[in-house]
């Protein structure tokens, strides 16, 4: 069994009296694609925020590379290769396509010009060459999303968190996208992404993790998942299993 | 590269002017022009770049400025080694100040207040104990002479704060073009997002402020040269603060040539004002004032229009805390009202 | 120092002091609260509100604490006014521009008022200016008495008007939740100016209050706006509760540092512990968690 890339043991974390991440223990193994899904308010993202040091557990551990990097900042553990990127996208609004992909190149390389280069190879890999020198206010919901994903990209991560990369685009740019991830893993970034959008999932994972009420409540192949039982009553509703089944037999 | 072409072509056209020109009016206005870009400049460095504004930035002034003549006046010192220890001073309390105010995670509105608090509170002090001459201010004695830092004609002092406005054009175009100024404007621009590529915010925005506040001093030790004299409400005083930054504001914030132009406008201003209506007090700051208000309303890009709007510095209203749900963190607006 | 009685006055004068600071940070407190606004300029228009009294004095003689409704009146139209033509306009749809702004404002006012009136200090003269009342060991000018008794009905009325009328309930949702009372066909555009407007009545009574026993000069409204912000930082931005208790605690504090360290180094204590809270407990009192 090769060593996992993350471990998540026992992570839980309270707001007020809300429970949002409760007792969440996985693993990612290096070099796969794993999907996060579940109901809205899950607490997917504030789990991917436990997990990048965005915030500080109440209980449980995360260790990253054979390390506990538990609350660990960003930026540190940015640099020892784990990136993000956010649900709502957080471009550097006034700068363009480029500089803005060029500040995560420079997180390896401190020379300017070569950061600026490399922000452009990159962005041929998400199809944004053509909008380089746009400032990134300009660009499409997809065309932001290309340039978050671009710019974790080019920070060179081993471990990349997606969170809903794929949301708010139409499915042509899905289409387009899908292979681009895909192309991601094969040159050997590990990806754990949070996902709405089925059939990326369906056809990326190959593992899926299922967050409900903060808690994992299934996890599995894609096929697996989306047939288990509990996992549908999550997302319908309870009795929707039993009356699926029932309906399936008429 | 064009910007280092540009800023040698400014230099050596200032520098060129202020040598043949004989006017003593022409060289004052040179003169003080000069000293309102640094300023503005210094400013721009935390401001502009950084996106923290600061409304108390008369501290940096202040200090160096008082340094500059207590060095002299009361460890003798040749004024030459005055300025480098005022800088360094100026420095060191960017840091302190940086370093309490940063790593709290004071941004915004929060930021801009407690820089205002500190300039006060320098104020008070500096006009309250003797080292500072108290309410009286500190006078250095009158010597012209190229060894004393004090020049018979504006002429050398166009030069000395030309030095400094060069250097200060240089590093913002090393700004513009250096992996720093890369994660500074990040950093500006969507803190959170820097975070997660590997950009540490609080050394990055101490290092803004430890430059501000380096030219934001020189600046004051020059005034002191310039004058033979400081008093708390000169040094640490709202005026100072108030046209380090209006003349960004005016210019464009964030660029290299906006806070240069927007400064040398203003002071334009003043100085017609002064013209118009005499040496009233107050005159030339309703102007400032308005200006402000008029460039914010309907030029938020300031003069050079490719200035960044001001509204996107002002991200973040209030402080950061780690702990909070995600979505909140993604909304600037996180207060309830308890009305 | 020490001795009870003078303590007891400082303590006295710092509470009557305190209630006046207390009435303006709540209309720095509830212009925040509604409009999410930094108002720089508040400070600025105690002064010209502060000047309004004193020309009403001197050259209509109308007795300040007469003058109230008057001021109030026109400092909420004052108000009401500078949001809806600059301020808002200003905010190019977001409120963030607005804090520059307001500091435009202020040094225009400022400076104004040195342009217009000179830099010296005016004060005026009433007839109960010099009365004293004796409370305990201590004498209080009536004046501070009056201040302090009248900027406690004055808050007790905006009190009132946030919790029982209409107005106020339309108020507080637009602070609570903006897009949702625009739904319901509050106007918002309305309810800023108006609050505005309200806020800036506060700091005419204040002013009403305040003159009396104090003066005026054009650099008061710097002195003020920070010692504001203060108790506005410390009780909880958009907390009333937190500005009542901020301002009568900030006046004590001022009071007594005053009394031990003397007056400028007595304020610089107040500016130490806005820093210090900043610092270390930015929600303030009664603010929510940030």
């Amino acid at each position: 069994m090769s060593e996992a890339l993350l471990q998540a043991r026992g992570l839980s974390i309270t707001f007020g009296g809300l429970k949002a991440v409760q007792d969440v223990s996985f693993d990612v193994l290096p070099r796969t694609l794993t999907a996060l899904v579940g109901p809205n308010g899950a607490g997917k993202t504030t789990l991917f925020a436990l997990l990048s040091g965005f915030l500080k557990p109440g209980a449980g551990t995360v260790q990253y590379l054979g390390r506990d990097i538990t609350g660990m900042a960003p930026q540190k553990s940015a640099r020892l290769g784990l990136t993000r990127t956010f649900q709502i996208v957080q471009p550097f609004g006034a700068q363009t396509v480029r500089e803005n992909i060029a500040v995560g190149a420079h997180l390896h390389e401190p020379d300017r010009r070569r950061a600026l280069q490399a922000a452009e190879a990159v962005a041929q890999r998400v199809n944004l060459q053509d909008n380089l020198d746009k400032p990134a206010a300009d660009l499409t919901v997809g065309g932001r999303k290309r340039l978050e994903l671009a710019r974790a990209l080019a920070a060179q991560p081993r471990l990349l968190l997606l969170d809903e990369v794929l949301a708010g685009l139409n499915p042509s740019e899905i289409d387009e996208m899908i292979p681009v991830i895909r192309g991601i893993v094969d040159d050997g970034v590990t990806v754990l992404m949070i996902e709405h959008v089925m059939r990326a999932v369906m056809s990326l994972a190959e593992h899926v993790w299922v967050l409900a009420q903060g808690r994992l409540i299934a996890g599995g192949t894609p096929r697996d998942v989306t047939s288990d039982p509990t996992v549908i009553e999550a997302y319908l509703g309870h009795g929707t299993a039993e009356r699926l089944k029932q309906g399936g037999a008429r | 590269m064009r910007d280092v072409r540009s800023i040698l072509l400014f230099g050596v056209l200032v520098a060129g002017a202020a040598a043949l020109l004989q006017s003593g009016v022409a060289l004052t206005f040179i003169m003080m022009s000069l000293y309102a870009v640094l300023l503005a400049q210094s400013w721009n460095i935390l401001g502009g770049y950084g996106g923290q504004l600061s409304f108390g930035h008369a501290l940096f002034f202040g200090v160096g400025a008082y340094a500059q003549a207590i060095a002299q006046l009361t460890w003798g010192w040749n004024p030459w080694l005055a300025l480098p220890f005022a800088i360094a001073v100026g420095v060191a309390v960017g840091l302190i100040v940086g370093a309490l105010t940063f790593r709290s995670g004071l941004r915004g509105s929060y930021f801009a207040l407690v820089t205002l608090a500190f300039a006060e509170v320098f104020r008070i002090v500096a006009v309250s104990v003797p080292f500072t001459g108290g309410g009286v201010g500190l006078m250095v004695p009158l010597h012209a002479s190229v060894a004393n830092l004090q020049f018979g004609s504006r002429r050398g002092y166009v030069f000395l704060l030309l030095g400094f406005v060069l250097a200060a054009l240089v590093f913002t175009a090393w700004l513009r073009h250096s992996r720093f100024g890369a994660y500074l404007q990040a950093v500006r621009d969507n803190e959170n997002a820097a975070r997660a590529i590997g950009v540490d915010p609080v050394r990055i925005k101490l290092g803004a402020i430890a430059w501000s506040a380096a030219f934001m001093a020189a600046a004051g030790a020059c005034y002191v040269q310039m004058f033979q004299y400081i008093d708390s409400g000169i040094a640490f005083g709202s005026t100072i603060s108030v046209e380090a930054l209006v003349g960004v504001i005016v210019g464009g914030a964030g660029t290299l040539w906006g806070p240069v132009l927007g400064a040398a406008v203003l002071y334009g201003l003043g100085e017609a004002t002064r013209n118009m209506f005499g040496e009233v007090p107050g005159i030339s700051m309703v102007i400032y004032g308005a200006v402000l208000v008029l460039i914010v309303m309907f030029m938020p890009r300031g003069l050079t229009g490719a200035g960044l709007s001001v509204r996107r510095m002002l991200k973040g209203a209030q402080p950061q805390s780690a702990q909070q749900p995600p979505a909140q963190q993604q909304d600037d607006r996180k207060e309830e009202a308890r009305v | 120092m020490f001795d009870p009685a003078i303590l007891f006055t400082a303590l006295l004068n710092g509470l009557t002091t305190g209630a006046v600071y207390a009435l303006i940070a709540l209309g720095l407190t509830l212009i925040y609260g509604v409009l999410h606004i930094i108002n720089f300029a508040h400070g600025a228009a105690l002064m010209v509100a502060l000047y309004a009294v004193y020309l009403l004095h001197e050259r209509l003689g109308i007795d300040p604490y007469v003058a109230l409704p008057f001021v109030m009146a026109g400092m909420f139209a004052f108000g009401y006014l500078l949001q809806r033509s600059v301020i808002n306009r200003a905010g190019h749809g977001k409120d963030e521009n607005i804090l520059l702004v307001t500091l435009g404002i202020s040094i225009v006012l400022e400076n104004l008022a040195l342009v217009l009136f000179h830099s010296d200090t005016r004060n005026i003269d009433t007839p109960y200016a010099l009365a004293t009342v004796q409370i305990g060991p201590a004498m209080l000018a009536l004046p501070k008495l009056i201040a302090f008794g009248g900027a406690l009905v004055v808050a007790a009325l905006l009190f009132a008007i946030m919790r029982f009328t209409d107005l106020g309930r339309a108020i507080r949702a637009v602070a609570r939740e903006k897009h949702g009372a625009k739904l319901m066909g509050i106007d918002v555009d309305k309810v800023y100016a108006m609050s505005f407007g309200i806020g800036m009545a506060c700091v005419g009574a204040a002013a009403c209050f305040l003159l009396p026993a104090y003066y005026v000069n054009p650099q008061v409204g710097g002195g003020f706006v920070l010692i504001a912000f203060t108790i506005v930082v410390l009780g909880g931005m958009g907390s009333f509760a937190g500005a009542l208790l901020g301002g009568l605690l900030i006046g004590v504090v001022e009071s007594l540092g005053g009394l031990w360290f003397g007056d400028s180094l007595g304020q610089m204590g107040v500016f130490a512990i806005f820093i210090v809270v900043l610092l270390v407990r930015p929600q303030g009192l009664f603010g929510a968690r940030v």
